[in-house]
């Protein structure tokens, strides 16, 4: 039986507590956000979350979708839940205003997509790209195509979809091979396949709007001659009705690893009419607004199962009895002592504890540098928001989708043979967890943008808004007396990332490969050291609440351990990295091809 | 016509309640509270007569700690249209909230009064009872359906042994049972809302009741902890077993 019920208790500390909602609440367009406003929202979510979206989350993942005829039916109960989570305006949750929505800064937005991944992911995908196509039109399409499209996709009557991949090219879009062919009355023909097109054909709404990635005739070979297009399954009447179904149809759904409930999808472009969003051959970049808030989105799903796992694992290690405490019978009353006295299953659910609170407060650090870049009218503050944003965004997405692999595989562990045993739900959540390391850019692709394209640019300016204030706060808390300590452990993890950093921006201009060969280890060791400032800042706020916090003691209790374990067993990796890293590529490239 | 929805902010119906060790009461600190599930069931009540047009204005009302205007924004965000939140501190007795709520009524004129039958918290099943008695209205507890027809409240009741069906001149209070509805939830743009409109905040003294406690708490003990059971051969063993040793047969 899978349990949820969201971390409410921690969202409201690393909202409130450490990162200070007020000051997002501060800004005129999120001046009703208050936080008695926000605590509510959070609380009907979380309903939401555990009441509608949890029990149909076993059931997705046993019935699958179905495709007859053409037509995907979603598994039993989603359509419900759909209509349910719809009429209670959470499709739009963060949607603009002016198209409807519910104008929610991200701070809070995330929170609510945490709850939706951790009770049903393969749901969350359905209004979760609806949210990526909405942006991604609102940003760069017409007037005209926005008046046509956005309130109905905004209120979820309509869902979207993004159809980039085909089968010869993933992440080397520039291979792409679907063409566009002006119609000569404003409108595109679209021809082409996509493949694993989540959300591509469903039975939840009336319509699917698709945001196609294709080649107009004369445009530039590569990913600078690709176009974004709107491909609408049913084309729209003047008056908002359906007309004709357009040429797009799903010819056939994947069978999967995991997310079953969420239908990916084979689609066939033929003769389909499409139109321009944002101009010709800039399809990319237009792209890459929906791509970005995607990839956040798909981190945080790392998180949600992370907290669901952790969440079933804590409920089984309370209750399973086996073996003694190597300390001396804990319950000598009873056969054998519940699992969670032994060491190694302390380690365990530490560990999937850590990731899961040390995400979110990263996540929340994050969300709010995108309130600010959003609602400030001070072009520095926003530039430092906006640096920090694409600074972190492939971090977020790798570190807390790799986190949340690593979790479910620990729950499993930490059931014992019962994990690998379906009936207990929690081998769903390994298999869930693994599409968030690959979909929207490979966990290795994040590393690449990261050390690519983040690190070094503008003189390494995005990477200054992160290390300074780490560097402020070592300084300014080194001799605290409740967390000194553990400042001077951050302090060593923070030196040996500031050193792999200068090194490897020195050898990667020398030679690219080595970049490569650093990436992923790198993109690790940045978010352990962003999690050991968010912990030990944790700490210290814990520390400093904890003697008058009557009722509350216990949680800020629970965060100082936390953080402690933080520290002490996880944190020294990044020292680990370290001495990885300073080996370079020379050993990972040596093995010559043939002997593989 | 106006409704009046009374909601109490009461431990969570999920939350396991804690005896305190001076046995003085149940452990609220740091616990989840939330509203009363019965008067969630009322307030869900009050909605759909709106939204069947029979009802114009719901306002709730709640007494209690300053934190009760959480209860009454949940109750806001369903669809009351005001709330008036009578800050208390000490606890209050049935006897206390009926007099209070009648002062309410004095003021605000309601056609029904549609509360809990009991909250969860010390399961009284006493409060609306009263409230009809000091108003001399009539009463309809426990209902499991609604009507409203002109004048007249037609009210199913669960009692023991089936249903029974009262008819009430309005005005008239009615206490819901758990089978009246299923409460919605709050959505998304509903809870935004609730934060704009009004709550009025009053005291006991703005309506001249005396809360003195008439009622002692001896003591608040955890009920005794269940023996194991046992299996039974059979019939017979079973029969014996309640006549020689239960001795209920
Ligand atoms: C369940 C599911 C849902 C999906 N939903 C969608 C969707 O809605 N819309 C959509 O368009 N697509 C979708 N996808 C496709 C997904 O985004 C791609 O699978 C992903 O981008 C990887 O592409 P690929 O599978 O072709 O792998 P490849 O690109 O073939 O990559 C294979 C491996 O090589 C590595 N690699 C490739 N190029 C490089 C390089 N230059 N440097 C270093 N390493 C490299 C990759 O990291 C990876 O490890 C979905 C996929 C799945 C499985
Ligand atoms: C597919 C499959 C095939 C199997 N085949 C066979 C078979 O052919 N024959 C057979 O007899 N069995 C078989 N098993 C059972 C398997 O050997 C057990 O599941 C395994 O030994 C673990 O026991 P458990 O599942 O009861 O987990 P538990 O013993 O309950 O362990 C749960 C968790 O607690 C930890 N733990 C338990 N005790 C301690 C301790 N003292 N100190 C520290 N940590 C502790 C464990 O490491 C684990 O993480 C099979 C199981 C499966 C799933």
């Amino acid at each position: 039986m899978q349990t949820y019920n969201a971390p409410l208790r921690d969202m409201r500390f690393v909202l409130h507590e450490l990162h200070g909602l007020e000051k997002i609440n501060a800004y005129p367009k999120y001046a009703d956000f208050t936080p008695d406003v926000v605590d509510s929202v959070l609380e009907e979510a979380s309903k939401i979350a555990t009441e509608v979206l949890l029990p149909t989350n076993a059931v997705g993942d046993q019935e699958g979708c179905v495709l007859e005829n053409g037509v995907v039916r979603t598994p039993t109960g989603f359509k419900a839940a759909y209509d349910l989570f719809r009429e209670g305006g959470w499709s739009s949750i963060a949607a603009d205003p002016e198209w409807g929505g519910q104008g929610m800064p991200e701070s809070v937005n995330k929170m609510v997509e945490e709850m939706i991944s951790a009770a049903n992911v393969a749901f969350g995908l359905y209004p979760g790209l609806t949210g990526g196509a909405i942006r991604a039109l609102k940003d760069h399409g017409s007037q005209e195509l926005k008046q046509r499209y956005l309130p109905k996709m905004v209120d979820g009557t309509w869902t979207g979809a993004m159809c980039l991949t085909e089968a010869h090219c993933g992440t080397d879009l520039g291979l792409l091979r679907t063409k566009a062919t002006p119609n000569g009355d404003g409108s595109y023909r679209i021809d082409g396949a996509k493949i694993f097109i989540s959300a591509g054909e469903h039975d939840l709404t009336e319509n699917i709007v698709h945001l196609v990635l294709a080649k107009l005739p004369d445009g530039p070979k590569g990913v600078k001659g690709i176009s974004l297009f709107l491909a609408p399954k049913f084309i729209p009447n003047e008056d908002g009705s359906l007309g004709q179904r357009n040429g797009v149809v799903c010819t056939g759904i994947e069978h999967k690893m995991g997310l079953k409930g969420s239908a990916t999808c084979q689609l066939t472009f033929e003769d389909a009419r499409g139109w321009l969003v944002g101009e010709p051959n800039k399809g990319m970049a237009a792209m890459f607004t929906m791509m970005n808030v995607e990839r956040l989105a798909v981190g945080v799903q790392g998180l949600g199962i992370n907290e669901a796992a952790y969440q079933s694992a804590v409920a089984y290690a309370k209750d399973r009895l086996q073996g003694r405490s190597l300390a001396g019978a804990k319950r000598p009353d009873l056969p054998a002592d519940p699992i969670i006295v032994h060491p190694d299953v302390r380690r365990m659910l530490m560990t999937m504890r850590v990731y899961a609170e040390g995400c979110r407060a990263v996540g929340g650090w994050v969300a709010q540098a995108m309130d600010v870049a959003e609602a400030s009218e001070d072009p520095i503050e926003k530039q430092t928001a906006d640096d920090f944003v694409a600074l972190m965004t492939p971090v977020v997405k790798a570190l807390f989708t790799d986190m949340g692999s690593e979790a479910s595989n620990l729950a499993i562990q930490i059931y014992g043979g019962h994990g690998y045993i379906r009936e207990h739900g929690v081998e769903q959540y390994v298999r869930d967890a693994r599409i968030a390391q690959l979909y929207e850019g490979t966990n290795g692709i994040q590393a690449m943008d990261l050390v690519g394209r983040k690190v070094g640019a503008h003189m390494g300016r995005y990477l200054r808004g992160f290390f300074h204030p780490i560097a402020e706060f070592i300084a300014a808390n080194k001799d605290d007396a409740a967390v000194g300590k553990m400042v001077g452990k951050l302090e060593q993890a923070f030196g040996a990332l500031q050193l792999t950093t200068g090194d490897l921006v020195q050898r990667s201009m020398k030679d690219p490969e080595e970049a490569g060969a650093a990436a992923v280890d790198y993109l690790r060791m940045l978010g352990l050291v962003a999690m050991g400032y968010m912990f030990v800042k944790s700490a210290k706020i814990a520390a400093e609440k904890a003697p008058t916090a009557n009722g509350d003691a216990g949680f800020y209790e629970a965060k100082q351990a936390s953080a402690r374990f933080f520290v002490d067993r996880v944190l020294p990796q990044a020292t680990g990295l370290f001495l990885t890293l300073k080996s370079g590529k020379a050993a990972m490239m040596a093995m010559p091809e043939d002997a593989f | 016509m106006k409704v009046l929805v009374p909601v109490k902010r009461v431990i969570d119906y999920n939350v396991k309640a804690r005896v305190k060790p001076d046995q003085s009461g149940v452990d609220l600190s740091n616990v989840k509270m939330s509203m009363n599930p019965f008067d969630e069931i009322a307030v869900e009540e009050a909605v759909r007569l709106k939204e069947k047009g029979i009802v114009t204005e719901i306002v709730s009302v709640s007494i209690g700690p300053q934190q009760a205007q959480e209860t009454l924004r949940t109750s806001l965000a369903m669809g009351a249209d005001r709330s008036i939140l009578i800050v208390v501190d000490q606890t209050v007795e049935p006897l206390a909230v009926a007099k209070l709520l009648k002062a309410v009524v004095a003021a605000e004129e309601p056609k029904l009064v549609l509360m809990g039958k009991q909250a969860i918290d010390d399961d009284n099943n006493a409060t609306g009872q009263m409230l009809a008695a000091l108003l001399g209205w009539p009463q309809a507890t426990f209902a499991s359906k609604v009507e409203i027809a002109g004048e007249v409240a037609t009210v199913t009741r669960e009692v023991d042994g089936g249903l029974q069906t009262l008819s009430a001149e309005l005005p008239a209070v009615v206490t819901v049972d758990l089978r009246l509805n299923e409460p919605r939830y709050a959505s998304l743009p509903n809870i935004m809302k609730a934060k704009k409109k009004p709550i009025d905040a009053k005291t006991a003294a703005d309506y001249g009741v005396d809360l003195t406690p008439r009622l002692k708490v001896s003591k608040v003990a955890e009920p005794p902890k269940r023996g194991g059971g046992i299996k039974v051969a059979d019939a017979a063993d079973l029969v014996g077993k309640l006549k020689n040793e239960a001795g209920v047969l």
